[in-house]
């Protein structure tokens, strides 16, 4: 027999565990699928993993690791009666009235593994790669998308960060750590960083910046030795002797399953409902990055995650027959 | 940690490696690292599940600079496998359980 909840929750960054809270709570037994282990964001625990501080979530004076702070909201998630499971949906359908049946593993199964009276959707974002010649060859070999991962292997070289948000920021800081010299590639002549972020950037001395230049590609034969860059507007290109290029150019939403099922913006971020979380589809509620493509804060994940929840209990009571 | 699981450094790296009767499957991690944590109980699901097969080992790469360096590791976790000492295959970034063990299957 197909296992049966009241609700699943797909994705356990912090919208995830925040619903899987209050579902739990609400003695709803949620189970949460949380994903499996990667290194490119898409994963348990969700993008926080792989960042060091976090300073701006609320409770935490001297800042949290974004690690522990993913491991007390599993903690909490656990203590009230919510189940996880380290897996991916493989597939689902929610084309069928209610519930909806959801693969893991094998997506061409006969028998869903699960199906869910009510669905929340917290799969989240993961990062964006350049796409430019030779990434793939080099990941791993100088080109990272973690830097605390990888900064330690950095010391006392000069290496370079794709990107202008604060996540291109805060792992340009990060890396002065170890680099003698980080240097910026952005695409644009001015930062979508946050103000406090980039006064810190500009005031480090170890960070330089190279406005309206995009990569084109990434030079070396085992390892990374440079990459070549291009000026938007002039369309010329020089090479920079770097050994270390880390990609934060910004992040796209894991909507992939949902393509088709559910109405997604033009971007593939989820269309919500108003101030609600619900989607197009009755019984699915969408939270956090996946259907944020605005705020993208660890706080308005978890804010939305809450309301998913509060949504999927209240529609569950109506349908409750 | 699982018993089945060996701990390597600088100084008894060749030893276990190359003494090995079957292929050891070596973790470079660190203690910072994110996704080295999310790899962590599945490395000791294999070592269980696989035991008498394929040896487990993690090298702590903070402490053990000169094996990470040997094979020119630039980012964590990377998983090598070594048969008979020699490196057969190396893997880059946290995969899931199901793709981890795919990659080795030959050896198991």
């Amino acid at each position: 027999m197909v296992e049966h909840r009241k609700v699943v929750i797909i994705g356990s960054g912090p919208a995830g565990l925040t619903a899987a809270i209050y579902a739990a709570r609400a003695q709803l037994e949620p189970l949460v699928i949380e994903g499996e282990p990667s290194s490119n964001s898409d994963q348990p625990g969700g993008q926080l993993m792989l960042t060091t501080e976090v300073e701006n979530y609320p409770g935490f004076v001297d800042g949290v690791m974004g690690p522990e702070l993913m491991g007390i909201m599993r903690s909490q998630a656990i203590r009230f009666g919510a189940e996880l499971r380290t897996a991916k949906v493989s597939r689902l359908e929610l084309a069928s009235p209610t519930p909806f049946p959801l693969w893991i593993g094998d997506p061409n199964a006969d028998e869903p593994t699960v199906e869910a009276d009510a669905l929340i959707i917290a799969t989240g974002a993961r990062s964006l790669m350049l796409g430019c010649a030779n990434e793939d060859r080099l990941l791993g070999y100088g080109v990272s998308t973690c830097a605390t991962c990888d900064g330690f292997f950095f010391r006392e070289q000069h290496i370079a960060v794709a990107g202008g948000g604060d996540s291109a920021l805060e792992e340009a800081i990060f890396l002065t750590r170890f680099a003698s010299k980080v240097t910026v590639v952005h695409r644009r002549d001015e930062l979508r960083a946050s103000k406090i972020m980039q006064e810190r950037a500009f005031k480090n001395p170890k960070i330089e910046f190279l406005w309206n230049s995009v990569i084109v590609d990434i030079l070396g034969d085992t390892k990374v030795s440079g990459i070549t860059i291009q000026h938007t507007t002039s369309a010329e290109t020089f090479d920079l002797p770097v050994t270390g290029l880390f990609v934060a150019i910004g992040h796209e939403p894991n909507s992939g399953l949902l393509k088709g099922q559910l109405d997604l913006e033009d971007n593939g971020y989820v269309r919500t409902i108003g101030r609600s979380t619900r989607t197009s589809v009755d019984g699915v509620f969408a939270c956090g990055d996946v259907q944020d493509s605005y705020y993208r804060q660890a706080v308005t994940s978890a804010g939305s995650g809450c309301m998913a929840a509060i949504d999927a209990e209240r529609w569950l009571e109506e349908h409750d027959e | 940690m699982s018993e089945k699981i060996v701990t390597l450094s600088d100084a008894t790296f060749d030893e276990h490696v190359k003494g090995s009767d079957v292929p050891v499957l070596v973790d470079f991690w660190a203690e910072w690292c994110g996704p080295c944590k999310m790899i962590s109980p599945v490395l000791e699901e294999i070592a269980e599940e696989h035991a008498g097969k394929i040896q487990i080992g993690k090298l702590n790469i903070d402490d053990n600079l000169e094996v990470t360096r040997r094979f020119d590791v630039m980012s964590i976790p990377t998983l090598i496998l070594f048969k008979d000492g020699e490196p057969e295959v190396r893997l880059i970034g946290a995969k899931p359980k199901g793709q981890l063990l795919q990659e080795i299957s030959a050896y198991l």
